[in-house]
C-alpha cells in the first residue's frame, strides 16, 4: 500500500477536534500557557454540546478573566470585584429557566467576594460557579491571594507567605461544601489531558444540575499562573502538581 | 378614582413597586426603611404578579443583585437608608458606567457614620454629585408626601428606561414613617420575557438570540480614547436630561419678595412657614425642587430677578445651597437654615431664620 | 486490525509557544519551531507526523485552542 500522506488525513471529514464556535474571533488575552484558556474552552464546549447558548448568561469577574466576555460569544455581564454571585442571584431569581454561571478567580471569589460567594452558596442559588484558583493575583501583578500557599512568594509576600502574620491559605471549596445550599462541589485541574477531561465532566454536571433545579454547583479548577509564579508554562504546571495539589486535593467533595 | 388607603410612606412605595410591575426587589434591612421589605414579604407579590422579593446578605449584594437583574432588561429595585446607601455606591457607579436602568430608594437618616435613625437630608451631595467614582450622574427625585412615595415609582422607572440610567428616590425617615392617605393606581402588568426581548434586545443580556451578536454589559474599556468617547456619550445624555426632565413646584410665588427653597420633608415644613410668614406680612414664597438632579437652576435664576433673598432650608448643614448659589450667580443674598443630625426644624424656626438671615441680615 | 493515523493543524499565528502540548503527546510527535510567528512566538509543529495517532491530547491541554486534530483508520 502506498504511503499515507498528511494531506490525506487533513480533510474536513476526518476532524476529531476543533475549536468550539462559541469562541469569538478575538485571541485570548491570557499569558502563554495560562489555564484560563482551557477552562474558557471547556465552559463553551459544554454550552455548545448542551445547545443552550441562547439560554445562557455568564458573569465575568474582576481579575485576569475580566475580559472573558470578549472571548465567549454568549450574553455576558462584567461584575464589580467579588460581586458575581450577587449578580448571578439577581439574574437567576427572575430567569429561572436560564443557565447562569459565574467565572471567578481566587482573589475575586475568596477574598473580596467571600460574603457574596458564601451566601449565594448557602441560599442554594441554582447557578454554576466556576472558580479558578492559581494562588495569586494575576491581573494586578502577582500579589498574595487568599489561596497563596504557606511560604509561597508573591509581590506582597516577597519573603514567602508567613502564616503567622499573613494568615493561612483558604480552602473555600471545602468551606462551601459544608453549606446545605451546595449540591455539587468539586476540585479539578487542567494541566494534563486526563485532568482536563475530568474538569469538563464536572462543568457539564454543574450546568446539567441547573436544568434539574438542584441548587448551587461549585467547580474549582486549580490552575497555573506562570507569569505571577515567574516560571515557564511547563515548569509552572510541574510546580502546580508538586506544590498546589498536595494542599488543594483534587476530587469531588460533594455530589447530592 | 383609584383605591384609597392609609399607609406609611415605606408601605406606599412598596405597594408602588408591586403595582408598577417591578420584577425584583432585593434589599437589606435598615432603619428607618425596613417596612419596605417587610411589607413586600407580607404581601407575597410573587403570588400576584410574579415579582421576586429577596433579602440579601448586605446592601452591597442587594445593589449587585439589582445590577444583574437590570442587565437583563427587568425592572429591579432596592431600598436602604443612608449608611446602606453609602455601601451601594460601588454598584451605582457600575450601573452608571454600563448604562442599565434601575431604581433605588434612600429613606435618609442622620449621619455621618452610623448617625441616628431620625430623618435627615444630609445625603444631598452624595445623591446629586455622585457618591461613587467616576464622572456620572443619576436622576434624583425627592418626594414630600406618602402619595409621592407611591407615585414616583412609575415616574422613576419611566425615566430609568428612557435614559438607561439609575433613578434615586431620595426620601427621609419622616416621609418613610409617616402615615397619610394614598390613592393607589391600577396594577401595571410586568413585562413578559418576549416583550423585553422585543424592546431591549439591542442591549439586554437575555441569552444570545440566534442571529445576533452576543450582548455584553460592562463598564470596562481599557482603551482610554474609547473610554473618553463613552464619557462624552454619557455627558451628552446627562445634558439631554438637564434640558428635558427638570421638575419643580411653586407655592405663593407670584408676589413673593423672599423665597424659601426646600425639598422633601423640609418643603412640607416650609409650606407652613410661608403661611406663618405671610400672616406676619412677609411676602414669601416656596420653591420646591422635585428633581434634585437635574436641578431646576434656570427657574431659580429667573426667580432671583424677582426676589430679594433666598433661604435654603434643608435638614443638613447646607448642601443644596451650593447649587442655589451657582444658579443665582451671587446676584442676591442666599443663606442656609436647617437643623440636622436627625433634628427636624419647626416652621417657626424657619420664619425666624428668614427674618434674621435674609430680611434683617 | 485497523491502524489509526492522525495529524494536527496548528493555527500558527495564534500559538503562544507555551510548549504544554509537547509534553502531553504520548508519541513524541511535536516540537517547537525555530521560526517565530508574527507575535514572535515559536510555534508547535509535527516533527514526527507519522507517529501521530490523533489522540487529541495536545489540543485538550492547549490553552489557546490553536490545534485542530484529524484522525483516520487505515487498514493494516
Amino acid at each position: 500500500m502506498a504511503e499515507l500522506r498528511i494531506e490525506d488525513i487533513i480533510k474536513p471529514e476526518n476532524i476529531v477536534f476543533k475549536k468550539t464556535k462559541l469562541f469569538t474571533d478575538k485571541p485570548l488575552s491570557y499569558c502563554p500557557g495560562c489555564g484560563h484558556g482551557v477552562v474558557h474552552r471547556l465552559v463553551l464546549e459544554v454550552i455548545e454540546e448542551m445547545g443552550i447558548e441562547a439560554e445562557t448568561i455568564g458573569i465575568a469577574p474582576v481579575g485576569c478573566s475580566v475580559l472573558a466576555y470578549e472571548f465567549m460569544n454568549i450574553d455576558m455581564v462584567q461584575a464589580p470585584h467579588g460581586r458575581a454571585p450577587a449578580l448571578a442571584t439577581g439574574i437567576k431569581r427572575i430567569h429561572t429557566e436560564k443557565f447562569v454561571f459565574t467565572y471567578q478567580g481566587d482573589g475575586d471569589l475568596a477574598a473580596i467576594g467571600t460574603a457574596e460567594t458564601i451566601h449565594a452558596c448557602n441560599r442554594g442559588e441554582n447557578i454554576a460557579i466556576i472558580f479558578i484558583n492559581n494562588g495569586i493575583y494575576g491581573m494586578t501583578g502577582g500579589q498574595m491571594a487568599p489561596t497563596t500557599l504557606p511560604g509561597m512568594q508573591s509581590s506582597t509576600s516577597p519573603y514567602g507567605r508567613d502564616v503567622e502574620t499573613m494568615g493561612h491559605p483558604m480552602k473555600i471549596t471545602e468551606l462551601v461544601s459544608n453549606l446545605p445550599g451546595t449540591r455539587f462541589v468539586a476540585r479539578h485541574a487542567v494541566h494534563t489531558p486526563a485532568l482536563v477531561r475530568k474538569t469538563k465532566k464536572a462543568i457539564r454536571k454543574a450546568f446539567e444540575n441547573q436544568k434539574e433545579n438542584k441548587g448551587l454547583s461549585f467547580v474549582e479548577v486549580v490552575s497555573n499562573c506562570n507569569s505571577g509564579w515567574k516560571m515557564s508554562p511547563v515548569e509552572s504546571n510541574k510546580w502546580l502538581a508538586e506544590n498546589m495539589l498536595p494542599f488543594y486535593e483534587l476530587g469531588t467533595l460533594k455530589d447530592e | 378614582m383609584g383605591e384609597l388607603r392609609l399607609m406609611k410612606g415605606n408601605e406606599a412605595i412598596a405597594e408602588g413597586f408591586i403595582r408598577a410591575g417591578v420584577d425584583a426587589y432585593y434589599g437589606y434591612p435598615i432603619t428607618p426603611q425596613s417596612e419596605v421589605m417587610e411589607y413586600l414579604m407580607l404581601e407575597q407579590p410573587e403570588k400576584k404578579t410574579g415579582m421576586v422579593v429577596l433579602q440579601a446578605e448586605s446592601e452591597l449584594a442587594a445593589i449587585n443583585m439589582v445590577y444583574g437583574a437590570a442587565c437583563t432588561g427587568k425592572k429591579a429595585v432596592t431600598s436602604s437608608s443612608s449608611p446602606g446607601i453609602s455601601l451601594m455606591q460601588e454598584g451605582f457607579s457600575y450601573i452608571a458606567g454600563s448604562e442599565v436602568p434601575a431604581v433605588v430608594l434612600n429613606v435618609a437618616r442622620g449621619g455621618p457614620g452610623l448617625g441616628d435613625i431620625q430623618p435627615a437630608q444630609s445625603d444631598y451631595f452624595q445623591s446629586v454629585k455622585g457618591g461613587g467614582h467616576g464622572d456620572y450622574r443619576q436622576i434624583v427625585l425627592a418626594p414630600s408626601s406618602v402619595q409621592e412615595m407611591y407615585d414616583f415609582v412609575s415616574i422613576a422607572f419611566d425615566l430609568a428606561y428612557k435614559y438607561r440610567i439609575m433613578v434615586l428616590i431620595l426620601s427621609d425617615g419622616a416621609i418613610g414613617q409617616m402615615m397619610e392617605k394614598v390613592v393607589l393606581g391600577d396594577q401595571i402588568p410586568r413585562m413578559t420575557n418576549q416583550e423585553i426581548k422585543d424592546k431591549y434586545d439591542s442591549w439586554a443580556i437575555t441569552g444570545r438570540t440566534p442571529g445576533r451578536e452576543h450582548n455584553v454589559i460592562t463598564s470596562l474599556d481599557l482603551d482610554q480614547e474609547n473610554l473618553e468617547r463613552h464619557n462624552h456619550h454619557l455627558q451628552a445624555k446627562y445634558r439631554e436630561i438637564v434640558e428635558k426632565e427638570v421638575v419643580f413646584e411653586e407655592y405663593a410665588i407670584e408676589d413673593a419678595e423672599y423665597l424659601m427653597i426646600a425639598y422633601g420633608t423640609s418643603a412640607r415644613i416650609c409650606h407652613k412657614a410661608v403661611q406663618l410668614g405671610r400672616e406676619k406680612g412677609i411676602k414669601v414664597g416656596l420653591f420646591r425642587p422635585i428633581t434634585l438632579w437635574p436641578f431646576p437652576d434656570k427657574r431659580i435664576k429667573e426667580l432671583s430677578n424677582q426676589v430679594k433673598g433666598i433661604l435654603s432650608v434643608e435638614m443638613s448643614a447646607g448642601q443644596m445651597i451650593e447649587d442655589i448659589m451657582l444658579a443665582v450667580e451671587s446676584k442676591i443674598k442666599v443663606e442656609h437654615f436647617g437643623r440636622y443630625g436627625g433634628v427636624v426644624h419647626s416652621p417657626e424656626e424657619v420664619v425666624i431664620a428668614l427674618e434674621t438671615k435674609i430680611i434683617g441680615g | 486490525m485497523a491502524k489509526v493515523r492522525g495529524a494536527i493543524v496548528v493555527d500558527v499565528e495564534r500559538c503562544k509557544g507555551c510548549e504544554i502540548c509537547i509534553g502531553s503527546c504520548p508519541t513524541d510527535v511535536l516540537r517547537m519551531s525555530v521560526d517565530v510567528n508574527g507575535k514572535g512566538y515559536h510555534y508547535a509543529y509535527m516533527e514526527n507526523p507519522e507517529a501521530c495517532t490523533g489522540c487529541v491530547n495536545c489540543a485538550t491541554v492547549c490553552p489557546d485552542t490553536v490545534i485542530t486534530v484529524y484522525r483516520i483508520k487505515v487498514p493494516s
